[in-house]
């Protein structure tokens, strides 16, 4: 319904709404971060770098446990009205989709 | 450290488990749950997805495999971290439609089908069995690192004995604690404190050996990472498709276990919890996965060749000398075992006694929601003993499976298995058009897949398959092979499992759905769990309420417990604005009951305990059948009325024509009397005028002569219109003797036409005729026949007001009849009057004075139907024209 969304956001609900894409991305961000040692094959370097893959590993991590938590602290607080108009026009949210 | 020692210690902390426990039971149902509901305490509960297999097999896997042993916790972190896709909905949905068990949630979405939930439930079991061994082995194993190590020669039990004590402990505990109540909400809070201080416990015995092992054995972190790269470890390989394979059948498992749907979304206590889990429970992952590498490494080098690697955890601080290290340790391995069997064994026991037992009992004894008897005891019952058949399934894979495979490699089976639900949960919330056919299909082809390639075979060569068959195929059939199927080879039988149970699960769950079409109250539960934010409501309502209020709390109070059902029953009857117990069974309340009984039954027998009581009040497809066809009936009826009313509208209004035609026949019937009288008068008043004339004896003779000559015409007169009105009453009452002979139709016009040239001789008038389709002989009464043509032709003479008058004489023959058209030019007979020129007396104009008295047309008709024909006017001929019809032979 086009004519009932407001054209802009007021800004917070604005920076909510980004905050969402952010988290719906999250998860194919550290998709490909926990999938790249799939290139570099390991066993195959001359030198041992089992060590740098377990820094590599828990410091992709500890990144996205960090971006969780920011987006969590974010999100969390309007969570059981997300879909509440937040500015005073009438605001709908575009419901989630598949995933 | 004495066994005796070891079995107390393990009794003292079950006790203070128990403890906790039971303090905080109290505390929620005093009300006085606030701290029992934080996010922590929720973030914590979720921690039993790290098991044994976590503290004791992760060290393990990670000295056989390298890091490959992260992907079991990079994948619920993938799934965390993106929690505002599933977790979020999953949890929505869960509180919504007040969801017990994941068996619940996929018969709940498919029409409340309790098949789904007896297939679901029957995966879930056979999946935890693997998973409830590894516990088992691994508290089993513990155990004898103790025993092993003591010289005071204590008698340990063998290992097949401590399992089974261990399993029956385990069953005593989650019996006492998981059945003590049937909670409306199928929430635990006393279970959830427990695991919650488990998960803290083990975290710490982790956290614990692992810097005891850094900063204690080695030499801090440089030490370690040089380690690492020395070690055996460092020579893993990482396989791509087993890296992938693993992250994705983890993420699907956090979601699909029965036990992790169990905290993650019957439990939840507040929606913002996931939130906050979102990044809490990754970091708990991620801190038990420190130290895993190093452990792994340090127990590599230090510890004996063969030792068992899942051990390191107990075995390097014992040989260490730190035995309160070990003893804690121990204690965290314990936590791991017992707080996932307990969840597990809750979780299961829930599906099995809502979807196996309570439907079973109730079709057995049919009606029996209003008979005497506990459904309350009988579930309790049916949950423990489903507890005791759980743990006893497990010890018998234990048994079976000789209770010495590596840790990791059980959990995996467990977690394929259980995946087998994702297709169906994700296809459920996402996609409306997932049909309980697609669902039941893929769920079924997955669950054979993973039985015979990976869960059968588990039992190693001989076991439950024999070797020849998994070395050659069924029958020798060679692309049947249980780790080669369609001839497949090279890839590892996990993987191999995992791609062709997803892959082919997926599809039949696509073309099941594809292919069948939902039921009703399918399409509303579709609706419902997939558009959950959309509406607040639940779907199905109970549109019609025949269910008695009191026999819903005689019921609801078997389910729920007489003091549960009653607050709820005052609840509804207050927001109803009524006093007392009992509210009306209006559809909202009727919605709202069943729900939360559906708490402690699950949905599809609560609905089905709803249906019975209200006399089946939802309505079926049978039903929907039903009213259209009586419906059907209705409209038929109605069309039926329809035309009926038409009809006597159709009379009416013939009747209406009936009656104006009497009214006006009856004023033409007066002014033929009156003409009638004026005729006869009229001749009569001369014939005794002159007859008086006669009388008088001095009258000439030629004057008598004359006057008696004018008496004769009069007389004459009066004769032929006698003649006239005797003729007609003949034929009009079929009485007319017919002399029927053979004519031509060309000769008898002739004789018409000139019979009737005497009338008004002295008009100019032309007959225009067409000779040649004149010819045709007729049988009937020719005399008749010709007097209706000399009637019509002399009308014609008498009546055409044209210049130049002209008649036409048309003759056709259609079939068995000819047709004789006389259309002449004149200005014809206006149309208010056709009707009426047929009709005896009937007369056009007053000053008409040349023959009779209109009684002409009137025997012309009589005599047409005496000979089997008719005649009648033929309007819009530019004059006056009839058409006279007749059979080409009479039939007697």
């Amino acid at each position: 319904m086009p004519q009932t969304q407001p054209l802009f956001l007021a800004r917070r609900s604005y920076r909510r709404r980004r905050m969402m894409d952010a988290v719906r991305l999250l998860p194919f961000f550290g998709t490909v971060l926990l999938l790249l040692p799939l290139l570099w094959r390991p066993a195959e370097t001359p030198e041992p770098d089992t060590a740098r893959g377990v820094i590599y590993l828990f410091t992709t991590w500890v990144v996205l446990i960090i971006a969780a938590l920011v987006l969590s602290r974010g999100l969390a607080p309007g969570l059981l009205d997300a879909e509440e108009p937040v500015s005073p026009g009438p605001e709908t949210e575009p419901h989630n989709g598949a995933g | 450290m004495p066994f005796n020692i070891l079995v107390a210690v393990s009794l003292t902390y079950v006790a203070v488990l128990f403890g906790v426990a039971f303090v905080a039971e109290r505390r929620a149902i005093g009300g006085r749950a606030g701290w029992l509901r934080l996010p922590l305490v929720y973030t914590l509960s979720l921690s039993i997805y790290c098991t044994a297999w976590t503290f004791y097999g992760a060290v393990g896997y990670a000295a056989r495999s390298g890091l490959e042993f992260l992907t079991i916790y990079l994948g619920p972190t993938l799934v965390f971290v993106g929690w505002w896709w599933v977790l979020r909905k999953l949890v929505r949905i869960g509180r919504a439609q007040r969801v017990t068990s994941i068996a619940d949630l996929i018969s709940s979405r498919y029409g409340k089908s309790n098949f789904l939930g007896v297939v679901v439930t029957v995966i879930a079991v056979l999946a935890a069995t693997p998973y409830i061994a590894l516990q088992l082995q691994s508290v089993t194993l513990s155990f004898g690192v103790f025993a092993s190590d003591t010289p005071e020669g204590w008698a340990v039990p063998d290992q097949g004995a401590t399992a089974l004590w261990v399993a029956a402990g385990l069953a005593l505990f989650t019996i006492l604690f998981g059945t003590r109540n049937l909670d409306a909400n199928e929430r635990h809070h006393g279970i959830v404190m427990a695991i919650a201080v488990e998960a803290v416990v083990k975290l710490i015995a982790l956290l614990a050996v692992g810097l005891f092992v850094v900063w204690g054995v080695a030499g801090g972190v440089a030490d370690i990472l040089a380690r690492i790269d020395a070690s055996p470890i460092a020579d893993w390989e990482l396989k791509p498709g087993r890296w992938a394979g693993l992250t994705f059948v983890s993420a699907a498992a956090i979601l699909t276990l029965p036990r992790m749907f169990q905290v993650m979304v019957v439990e939840n206590a507040d929606e913002r919890h996931v939130a906050t889990a979102s990044w809490a429970f990754p970091l708990y992952l991620m801190l038990m996965s420190l130290f895993v590498v190093p452990i792994a490494v340090v127990g590599l080098s230090i510890m004996p060749e063969g030792s068992n690697p899942d051990l390191f955890v107990l075995t390097i601080p014992l040989s260490q000398g730190a035995g309160k290290l070990a003893l804690l340790a121990f204690l965290g391995g314990f936590s791991s075992a017992t707080s996932m069997v307990i969840v597990a064994a809750i979780a299961l026991s829930t599906m099995v006694s809502n979807h196996i037992v309570t439907p079973l009992w109730l079709a057995l004894r049919v009606g029996s929601a209003r008979a005497p008897g506990d459904v309350r005891g009988l579930v309790l019952m049916s949950r423990r003993l489903s507890i005791a058949a759980v743990l006893a399934l497990g010890y018998t894979y234990y048994h079976l499976s000789g209770g010495s495979a590596a840790l990791a490699s059980i959990g995996l089976i467990s977690f394929v298995g259980v995946a087998q639900v994702l297709p169906a949960m994700m296809g459920g919330i996402y996609w409306r058009g997932a049909t309980h056919v697609g669902a039941a299909m893929g769920l079924i082809t997955g669950f054979a897949i993973w039985l015979y390639c990976l869960f059968l075979p588990s039992f190693g060569p001989n076991g439950l398959l024999s070797a020849r068959l998994i070395a050659e195929g069924p029958f020798g059939i060679d692309w049947l092979r249980p780790h080669a199927l369609f001839g497949i080879t090279g890839l590892d039988p996990l993987l191999h499992a995992l791609l062709w149970s997803m892959l082919l699960n997926t599809g039949a769950f696509l073309i099941g759905s594809l292919s069948s079409f939902p039921g009703p109250m399918e399409r509303l539960q579709g609706v419902a769990f997939v558009n959950i934010f959309d509406q607040s409501s639940g779907p199905g309502s109970w549109t019609r309420s025949a269910a008695e209020a009191e026999d819903l709390l005689s019921m609801s109070q078997r389910i729920l417990g007489a003091e549960e059902a009653q607050r709820f029953f005052q609840a509804q009857a207050t927001a109803q604005g009524k006093a007392g117990l009992l509210p009306d069974p209006t559809p909202d309340f009727i919605a709202r009951l069943e729900r939360q009984l559906a708490g402690s039954v699950g949905a599809a027998t609560s609905h089905a305990m709803i249906a019975q009581l209200s006399g089946g009040t939802t309505v079926s497809v049978q039903d929907l059948i039903a009213v259209a066809g009586e419906a059907q009936q209705i409209k038929e009826y109605s069309a039926q009325l329809e035309a009926k009313s038409e009809e006597l509208a159709r009379t009416a209004r013939a009747l209406r024509e009936a009656n104006e035609k009497l009214t006006e026949l009856s004023v033409q019937k007066d002014g033929f009397l009156s003409q009638i009288s004026h005729e006869l008068r009229t001749p009569m008043t001369s014939i005794r005028a002159f007859s008086e004339i006669l009388m008088e004896s001095d009258l000439p003779e030629d004057m008598r002569a004359k006057y008696a000559g004018i008496i004769h015409d009069e007389t004459r007169r009066l004769t032929r219109l006698l003649d006239d009105l005797l003729d007609l009453s003949v034929l009009e009452n079929r009485k007319v003797q017919l002399n029927i002979g053979v004519a031509n139709l060309h000769d008898i016009l002739n004789k018409a036409i000139v019979a009737a040239s005497n009338t008004r001789p002295e008009r100019m008038f032309v007959v225009q005729r067409d000779a040649s389709t004149e010819h045709m002989p007729v049988f009937t009464d020719t005399d008749r026949l010709l007097q209706v043509f000399i009637n019509v032709i002399s009308n014609a003479r008498k009546y055409c007001d044209a210049e130049r008058a002209v008649l036409r004489i048309e003759v056709k023959k259609r079939g068995g009849q000819a047709q004789i058209d006389f259309i002449d030019n004149g200005s014809g007979i206006p149309k208010k009057v056709q009707a009426l020129i047929f009709e005896k007396f009937a007369r056009l104009t007053d000053t008409s004075h040349a023959g009779g008295a209109g009684l002409g047309l009137a025997i012309c008709r009589e005599i047409m139907a005496n000979l089997g024909g008719s005649i009648e006017y033929l309007p819009g001929q530019g004059g006056a024209a009839f058409r006279v019809r007749l059979p080409l032979k009479l039939s007697a």
